[in-house]
């Protein structure tokens, strides 16, 4: 490093710092700045203290104040359970119907409903409640155990075919696995299934033997004119939502192996205002009657 | 070619240290116009800033009557017959680019503006010294108290403690104006005198009572000089045009003596104007030379302009040896040419054709903002539930935002897929398939939206929709346009 110099033309003198004989002028820095600098650091050091800091091979510095991030996310965790549970009691305690009317019990409810139905429902009905083949469609107006909100808690709480005492029973029987019907009279039916609900029917079936069929087998369930019953969760025939699909195949596969959804009991699992709320939740995604 | 210049020893300008001491400036209390000029912006300033808070302003029941407030618990921002909410923050955005852009004018006009008159730390050091001047005396009895070796008598200590607890008291009201602005000012101060405000209030009052008194009662000058980053900025914006506080060397030089000069000039021979009585450095607040030309320590507040003057006149010669002014001019008087001062030239213009168009947009933005508003977000799964008579029903969340201080009752319609009908979740409607919601005052209603539509009559796989609300009372409208979809 050159020696530091004076430079004749500006009157100050250089740093000594010179790059291919390009020098430095020396513009000093004030002394505060650099004792703020070290300053900076001290309290740096001071953070290694007070605060977490260093690794250690298994731990590390705990820090005087014993502060963690963890603790304090937990801290706020315990307050929000707080808040909420006041305003679960509210909602534990207003009936479903006045649920629906209060707008903020309402917003609640469905706040609340939201991210219950995301932790516990979801896997089988979408995250949207949409469904899918077997696992129905909340946002509709077709029901199999009943839309109205008590109907959708009772669901809720005892599940379908769940082995609770109180869950909704009642299945389809496996028609053809069983022999209770043969093969060309599943096809025949199948075909007057669909003719319930407007649906095209292949050329030439037997109408006669279809309805017969039915009459027969059927509306101990579905009903005469195959409208379902709620009581056993018999799906409406005539409508045009099908569970496990329409055409013809599904419907032959439907009445040959029999179909026995299962949902289970949330009762126990859930606490009974979280239950309420979901309800609330399920009826208002738009289907609810 | 290069010239070598020899330099005196006295010239050497630092000492080869890489840090430099501070050298505490003393400046002299001086009288003129621009002293004037800088008194009276400095009562405006803390004027506004202390009694803004206090003035009211009525918007109506339940809403807060404080014309100037910053309400962070309910996200509002009231200034007089304005009220802005989170989402209208790009208002802010536009005053901040019309402050730049005020700054880049006034900096092409006349140089250090906002430095030398309207900075915080300009007006506050400036009250701060003002205090010192008068508890400690002026600039001479200031430094031979500094520099004095005698032990402190009780007199001296007595001004010490003074100086600094009306500098402290000054420092405390600052924090105190400060924390007004955001909740009712009023309230406040009875909360503050009987302890009862929250803690956030005294700290906050602590923290800026600590960086007032520590950046205007002894970081003064320095913050200009080696932290803000305004004076690079304008080193760099600037032009040649731009009016700086300028020493005419043209006329000062060469400095003397008032009888050697009137000695030279009886001779005929040529004398400055300058008489090197230094007062222009002695009233200087950074410290600076001004004679030296333009440099960054410098923020132009125009003292040296009244101290230069006060000596002229004094002296029988004319003033303005030191003055708004630039190098072209010095060069045209030089040359025995008149001055002219480019004040309208493109950059001025530009700077004011922006400053005009930045402003117009805002302000169209601000009289034509609704201040009924109607936000709509489409279900993403499902996107369409098929009914079981056939129908499509698509559901939204709708947000609706009343910015009004009065509650409002809106109808809701929907055009675009044929025979749509709407329910609104949890709304039981005198007049079916058209809701009619309340809205609170000044907040958001979000409602659960569900359009139904045949599906024989909507063979499109989407179909735009529009909602539309109609406040029956005040006739406003607004709408959002999404799309019906079928499945």
């Amino acid at each position: 490093m050159a020696e530091s110099e004076l430079d004749k033309v500006s009157g100050k003198t250089t740093t000594g710092h010179q790059w291919d004989g390009i020098k430095e002028l020396n513009t000093p820095l004030p002394r505060w700045w650099l004792i703020t600098f070290y300053a900076t650091i001290l309290w740096a050091m001071g953070y290694w203290v007070v605060y977490p800091a260093w690794p250690l091979l298994w731990s590390y510095t705990r820090g005087a104040l014993n502060y963690s991030t963890r603790a304090a996310v937990a801290v706020e965790l315990a307050n929000l359970e707080k808040i909420r549970g006041d305003k679960m009691i509210a909602l534990g305690a207003a009936s479903l119907a006045d649920i629906e009317k209060d707008p903020a019990l309402l917003a609640l409810a469905r706040a609340r409903g939201k991210a219950a139905f995301g932790d516990n429902c979801a896997p089988c009905h979408g995250s949207g409640g949409a469904g899918a083949k077997g696992y129905p469609n909340l946002n509709d107006d077709d029901w199999l155990w009943g839309g109205s909100l008590d109907q959708i808690v009772q669901t809720i709480q005892f599940g379908a075919r769940s082995g609770h005492t109180k869950t909704h029973e009642g299945a389809m029987l496996a028609f053809g696995k069983d022999g209770i019907l043969k093969p060309d009279e599943i096809g025949t039916v199948a075909n007057y299934v669909r003719s319930l609900s407007g649906l095209s029917t292949r050329q030439g079936y037997d109408v006669a033997a279809g309805a017969k069929i039915f009459v027969e087998n059927c509306t101990s369930c579905h009903g005469e004119a195959g409208k379902g019953n709620q009581e056993l969760g018999a799906p409406n025939l005539t409508d045009k939502i099908w569970l496990y699909g329409s055409d013809e195949a599904t419907l032959i596969e439907t009445i040959t192996i029999g179909r026995a959804g299962v949902m289970p009991a949330w009762v126990g699992r859930l606490d009974p205002s979280t239950i309420k709320a979901l309800a609330v939740y399920v009826h208002t995604l738009g289907g609810g009657k | 070619m290069n010239k070598i210049v020899q330099i005196k020893p006295d010239q050497v300008q630092d000492v080869g240290s890489l840090y430099a001491a501070r050298k505490k400036v003393y400046p002299q209390s001086v009288f003129g116009t621009f002293r004037r000029i800088k008194w009276g912006l400095m009562a405006f300033c803390l004027g506004v800033y202390y009694v803004l808070p206090f003035v009211r302003w009525n918007r109506g029941l339940g809403a807060p009557d404080q014309a100037v407030l910053i309400d962070l618990p309910n996200s509002r921002f009231y200034f007089f017959f304005i009220e802005l909410w989170p989402q209208e923050v790009y208002y802010f955005t536009g005053l901040l680019i019309i402050a730049a852009l005020t700054l880049f004018l006034m900096n092409s006009v006349g140089g250090r503006i906002w430095c030398g008159y309207l900075c915080p730390q300009t007006v506050w050091t400036d009250l701060f010294y003002a205090v010192e001047r008068l508890i400690e005396g002026d600039r001479r009895e200031r430094m031979r108290k500094a520099a004095s070796a005698d032990p402190l008598k009780l007199e001296r200590i007595s001004e010490i403690m003074l100086k600094h607890s009306i500098w402290l008291l000054i420092a405390w009201w600052t924090g105190g104006g400060w924390v007004l602005y955001f909740t009712d000012a009023p309230t406040l101060v009875k909360e503050l005198v009987t302890f009862q405000a929250p803690a956030i209030a005294y700290i906050w009052i602590a923290i800026l009572t600590a960086t007032t008194y520590l950046l205007a009662g002894f970081m003064r000058e320095q913050v200009c000089v080696y932290m803000c980053p305004w004076p690079r900025i304008q080193a760099a914006l600037t032009d040649e045009w731009a009016l700086n506080v300028t020493y005419r060397y043209d006329r000062g030089e060469k400095r003397r003596s008032v009888k050697k000069a009137n000695e030279l000039r009886a001779l005929g021979l040529p004398a400055g104007d300058c008489v090197n009585c230094y007062q222009c450095v002695a009233a200087c607040p950074t410290g600076i030379d001004i004679r030296n030309g333009p440099q960054i320590d410098c923020i132009q507040c125009g003292l040296c302009i009244d101290a230069c003057d006060n000596v002229m006149k004094k002296i029988g010669r004319p003033t303005r040896l030191i003055g708004y002014d630039n190098d072209i001019n010095i060069q045209r008087r030089m040359a025995g040419k008149p001055p002219i001062y480019g004040i309208v030239r493109p950059r001025t213009i530009i700077y004011t054709a922006l400053i005009a168009l930045v402003g117009g947009i805002m302000l169209y933005a601000l009289l034509t903002r609704s201040l009924l508003d109607i936000n709509v977000l489409h279900d993403r799964n499902p996107v369409a539930v098929k009914l079981s008579d056939g129908s499509i029903r698509n559901a939204y969340t709708v947000r609706f935002l009343n910015k009004r201080s009065l509650d409002r009752v809106v109808t809701i319609d929907v055009d675009g897929p044929p025979y749509a009908v709407l329910h609104v979740v949890g709304d039981d409607s005198i007049i079916p398939d058209r809701p009619m919601v309340v809205l609170g005052r000044d907040g958001t209603t979000e409602l659960r939206v569900l359009v139904t539509a045949p599906s024989e009559k909507n063979s499109e796989r989407s179909i735009p929709i529009k909602f539309r609300i109609t406040d029956i009372g005040l006739g406003e409208v607004a709408s959002a346009i999404d799309n019906f979809v079928l499945p």
